[in-house]
Formats: structure tokens, C-alpha cells, sequence
């Protein structure tokens, strides 16, 4: 009998911490799925951030580095620089990466890094429990901002994906759905597509991913999907911004 | 290769490329500069990685990637900007990973001054960022020492899974002395299979390493720091080093002073012997571990009457002097800091007016 569907080795035999209806189980299984594919878990070194995925290295079964908030790119630059034969992702949310992690981002970006970004975008700080993020949408309730997020106060959410596509440098840049089976599954081709021109030592690469929390918004996985899909899609539009070529 | 003339800085450079070290990140900053300067040419030469960070907090966390996967790496830079690093120093204690950090100090606070300072004393030797932790600290006394020491420098952060940190003031950067270089390290780099995220192919293992800080559960936080408090007793025990200057002598006053500004205090401690009066000093080379039973000791001398501890700082070294002479002589302080280097002439003033 021919098994057609089973646990990645890259995932860890364990149960996680994190809520009903949280995407980054899917985008965990993802990541692994990509690292089983392409053979790379003995050469894999993933660096996690602060926010609810600073516990992902309790996941997987590779290499792992705990950074502090915001400092993982720099930390991948370190690992990278020294050992360019290694694969090194980092896995942020969007308050390590967008607010107090934006210097470190941008700066590895421009400098072509070769490492590759898994940039967790749910609109809000969930390790802390539901505070603003720089990636709220206006008018979106949070601890910090009761009354909605106010533009006029606190300025647009910042797009990741087109603010660091406008650099120079060469990279792969592109911004993906988990919140649905038809985003994920082009979810995982932009993770493949990642790693392997960092494989092929081409660029640095940075995967927006829009995702949920439902614990934070308020509301149910189900619902969570569909506010995702109705109120941040046409915000954050899919789609590659940067491609090497 | 015998002498060389060279500026300390440079020098800094070459001896952790003699130390095996060919890894530098660093971000600019006066008066120590010249070490990226120097690097930025000599590391390709060895095939080694330069990069120039996009502030000292990325550096600092550059340098725990890079040491967490098991490199030998360093960085250089000046009081405000080891304020800036001093985030990443505490997560690299506490994830046990082997770096070393170069300050040559100026003056402060904030933005302060470009000119030699020791104001960084209590920040280098008290744990220098949040929660519970130490480095190694040394203080060399000239170029020929700062070498000596960077090279030291690097085995003893692999020996004790811990930062290291040279702390010069800045005359030892930007001052030119004739060196000469030990040709290479006696120590041979570690085995960090155990620890490090070198890649599982690496190290030729199915197990993952895994480099942290963070630990949620009240007792094993604890455990952690009781391990941690144990190397820092270790090195209390076995890295302590100091020299002992005229203290054969019966001499009535005991300084206490380290880095440039001891050298200062020997001349003036010649010209007062010529006087007919002998003073006697005790020059910390580990500023942590701090050689407090040797400043004890030479402090209980019969002959001593006092203490003195003389600082291009405000009152910081004095701390641990009173700390280990425990009351049993008056400590006093004598010092500048705002870049300027007390004058012999000042010191032999001050201890006469101390008689």
C-alpha cells in the first residue's frame, strides 16, 4: 500500500500551543512539506521570532535559533554570511517584523541577503494579546485602538510585500493567502519558490503570508476566514512583486 | 615578523585574525573606527567575512547568528554604541554562545565626547544589559596588551560559552606602540557540535540544536541562572589577573587603577620614589573577575594607611575597591572624565595632599 499522505519529517511529533483556528499550524506544515521536498532539513537552520511563534522550534525537527523582537534578519545574516551553505528562513509576525524589526528587515533586504522571510501578517499582536500592529486595518479594533485604528492618528497599515519590492536590490518578494485551500495551496508554491532561489543563492526572499487570529479579532475560525478574505485582500492584494528575473 | 609600529586599533584587528577570528560585523563609531577600516581590506585577504551592520543593536544580534552557528566572531565599537549591542550581549549570555566585544571607550554620558574616557566600568562589569548575567572583562594597558588580550580573548569565550569583552579606553585604540604579534593562537577552536546551529549534516547528527534564552517555567528560568552564576564563580576562580606594582615597597598609599591611566599612575608613583616616597598600586587586568584579594592584601599592608582608587570616571572602579577592602582602610577617589587624562603631576598632588 502506497502512503500517499503523512506527517512531514520536518514537523516535530508534537501537539502545539496555539489557538483554534490559528494559521500558523498551516503555514508550520507548509514550511516543513517544502524542506521534506527539496531535501534540505540536515543544512536547515530557522530562526523564530517573539510573538506567539517564539515557541515554532518546539515544531520542527531542524536547526533552530531564538531571536529577540524584530532581530531575527539580522540574526540570519549572521548565520548566512558565515555558513552561505546553510538555509535559513526567518519567521516573523508583523509586530517583530513590520514595527520594532522594520530597520533589520529592510536593511537584509537591501543588502540581497540570501535567506528567506516568512512574514506572518494577521493584523494584529497576538503574544500579547490583541494590541495594534502596524499591518491593522482602519477602523480594526484592538486592545489599543477600542475604537478602531485611526488613520489620522497612527497613519495607513504598512505593506510589507511593495514597501520592501520598491528596493533595488534583487529579490523575490510576493504576498500569499492561508486563509482559504486555494490561497494555500499558492501559498506553498511561493514558499518553494523562496527556497529554492536561495538554494541557488540568487536573492533574498521575503513570503507575506495574510492570516488570522481569531482569538485576538474576536470572532470564529470561520469567521476569521471570511473577514481575512473580505477586508484585507483587496487591502493586501496577492501576488508576486519581485521576481529575480 | 618581530616590532611593528602600530596604531591600537589596527592592531585589535590583526590580533583577532592571529586568534583565528575571521569574522567581523561591526558599525562605525569615533575613536574606533580604524579597526573596520583596517578589516575591511585584511579579512578578504584571509577569506573572511567583513560587514558593515545597519546599526550596533542588528550588529550585535549579527554576531549571535553568527556565533550561535558556530563561527568565531567579533565586533568593535565605542561606549554609545555598546549601549546599543548591550540587547543582543544578554540574549548571547544567556544562549551560551562564545563572542567577544571590543569597547574602546570615550566619554559620556549620551552622546558625551570623542576623547579617552573609562566611564563604561560598572555598565562592562555588571552584567552590561538586562537580567541576570556577567562578561569576562579585561583591560589592557597598552598595545602590546591589547593584542595579547583580543587573542586571549576568543578560547576564553569558547572555554566559558560566554562574551568576552576587551575594554580599552580610547588612547589604547588611537595611540601607536610597537608591537609584536604572537604568530598563532595556542589554543585550538573548540568542538561546538554540541551546542551550536552548525546544520545537522554538519555535525553529522539526527539530532537539532536548538540556541534560546527564553524558558516560561519559574524553576527552570532558575536552574538556568544557577548554571549560569557557576561559570561566573568559575571564572572568579580561575581568570582573575593583575599586576602588582612597588608593593615590596613599604608604601603608605595603595592605588588602584587599570588601563591607560595606570600607566600614568606609575610615573607618577617614579617620580615620588625619587622623592623618598614609595606608593604602591595594584592594576586589574580582568576588571571581571575582579582581583579583589589582591587589592585586599596589598590594602591591609602594614604600612598602608590608604586607599586610592584613580579613574577616568566619576567614582565607578572605587565601588569594587570599597567592596573588597571591606572598611579596612579609607577609600577615596581621584579622576576625570571628560576626556582628558589626569596628569602625573595631578596624581603626585593629590597624594601628597592625601599624607
Amino acid at each position: 500500500m502506497v502512503k500517499l499522505f503523512t506527517k512531514p519529517e520536518a514537523l516535530a511529533e508534537q501537539d502545539t500551543h496555539y489557538c483554534p483556528g490559528c494559521t500558523h499550524g498551516v503555514i508550520h506544515r507548509l514550511l516543513a512539506e517544502v524542506i521534506d521536498e527539496l531535501g534540505i532539513r540536515g543544512r536547515t537552520v530557522g530562526i523564530a521570532p517573539v510573538g506567539c511563534a517564539v515557541l515554532a522550534y518546539n515544531y520542527f525537527t531542524f536547526d533552530f535559533q531564538e531571536a529577540a523582537h524584530g532581530r531575527a534578519p539580522a540574526m540570519a545574516t549572521g548565520v548566512k554570511r558565515v555558513r552561505p551553505d546553510l538555509m535559513v528562513f526567518t519567521y516573523q509576525g508583523d509586530g517583530d517584523l513590520a514595527s520594532i524589526g522594520m530597520g533589520e528587515i529592510i536593511h537584509a533586504a537591501n543588502r540581497g541577503e540570501k535567506f528567506t522571510s516568512i512574514f506572518v501578517n494577521n493584523a494584529v499582536y497576538g503574544m500579547t494579546g490583541g494590541q495594534m500592529a502596524p499591518t491593522t486595518m482602519p477602523g480594526q479594533r484592538t486592545t489599543t485602538s477600542p475604537m478602531g485604528r485611526n488613520v489620522e492618528d497612527v497613519g495607513m497599515p504598512v505593506k510589507v510585500a511593495e514597501l520592501i519590492a520598491a528596493l533595488t536590490t534583487p529579490g523575490y518578494i510576493v504576498r500569499q493567502a492561508v486563509i482559504k485551500p486555494k490561497y494555500i495551496v499558492k501559498a506553498k508554491k511561493a514558499i518553494k519558490k523562496a527556497f529554492t532561489y536561495q538554494m541557488e543563492n540568487r536573492c533574498f526572499s521575503l513570503v507575506e503570508l495574510v492570516s488570522t487570529c481569531p482569538t485576538n479579532w474576536g470572532l470564529t475560525p470561520l469567521e476569521s476566514v471570511d473577514w481575512a478574505e473580505e477586508n484585507m485582500l483587496s487591502y493586501y492584494q496577492l501576488g508576486e512583486y519581485k521576481t529575480p528575473e | 615578523m618581530g616590532k611593528v609600529l602600530m596604531k591600537g586599533n589596527e592592531a585589535i584587528g590583526e590580533a583577532a585574525i592571529r586568534a583565528g577570528c575571521l569574522n567581523y560585523f561591526a558599525y562605525p563609531i569615533t575613536p574606533q573606527s580604524e579597526v573596520a577600516e583596517y578589516l575591511t581590506h585584511r579579512l578578504p585577504e584571509e577569506g573572511g567575512v567583513f560587514l558593515q551592520g545597519e546599526s550596533e543593536v542588528a550588529v550585535s544580534y549579527m554576531i549571535f547568528g553568527a556565533a550561535a552557528a558556530g563561527a568565531r566572531v567579533f565586533t568593535t565599537s565605542s561606549s554609545p554604541g555598546i549601549s546599543l549591542m548591550s540587547e543582543g550581549i544578554s540574549y548571547i549570555a544567556s544562549a551560551q554562545c562564545p563572542a567577544v566585544f571590543v569597547n574602546i571607550m570615550r566619554g559620556g554620558p549620551g552622546l558625551g565626547g570623542i576623547l579617552p574616557s573609562q566611564a563604561d566600568y560598572l555598565q562592562a562589569t555588571k552584567g552590561i544589559g538586562h537580567g541576570d548575567f556577567r562578561m569576562l572583562v579585561m583591560a589592557p594597558a597598552s598595545v602590546q596588551e591589547a593584542v595579547e588580550m583580543t587573542m586571549a580573548a576568543f578560547p576564553l569565550a569558547e572555554k566559558y560559552r560566554n562574551p568576552v569583552m576587551i575594554l580599552g579606553d580610547g588612547l589604547i585604540g588611537q595611540m601607536m606602540e610597537p608591537v609584536d604579534f604572537p604568530e598563532h593562537l595556542k589554543t585550538p577552536p573548540s568542538n561546538k557540535n554540541a551546542w551550536a546551529t552548525n546544520g545537522m549534516d554538519t555535525r553529522q547528527s539526527e539530532a537539532r540544536n536548538l540556541v534560546k534564552s527564553l524558558y516560561l517555567d519559574p524553576e527552570q528560568l532558575n536552574q538556568h541562572n544557577l548554571m549560569l552564576k557557576a561559570k561566573y564563580e568559575q571564572m572568579e576562580a580561575e581568570e582573575v589577573k593583575a599586576e602588582a606594582y612597588n608593593v615590596d615597597k613599604d608604601y603608605k598609599i595603595l592605588i588602584v587603577s587599570y588601563g591607560t591611566m595606570s600607566r600614568v599612575c606609575k610615573t607618577a608613583i617614579m617620580q615620588l620614589k625619587q622623592e623618598g616616597l614609595e606608593i604602591g598600586l595594584i592594576r586589574p587586568q580582568t576588571l571581571f573577575p575582579f582581583p579583589g584579594e589582591m587589592v585586599l592584601q596589598a590594602a591591609t599592608k602594614d604600612s598602608c594607611q590608604a586607599v586610592v582608587s584613580i579613574e577616568m570616571s566619576m567614582g565607578q572602579l572605587v565601588e569594587d575597591v570599597e567592596r573588597y577592602v571591606k572598611g579596612q582602610r579609607p577609600v577615596s577617589w581621584f579622576g576625570k572624565c571628560g576626556g582628558e587624562v589626569p596628569t602625573p603631576e595631578e596624581i603626585i598632588d593629590h597624594i601628597k595632599a592625601m599624607l
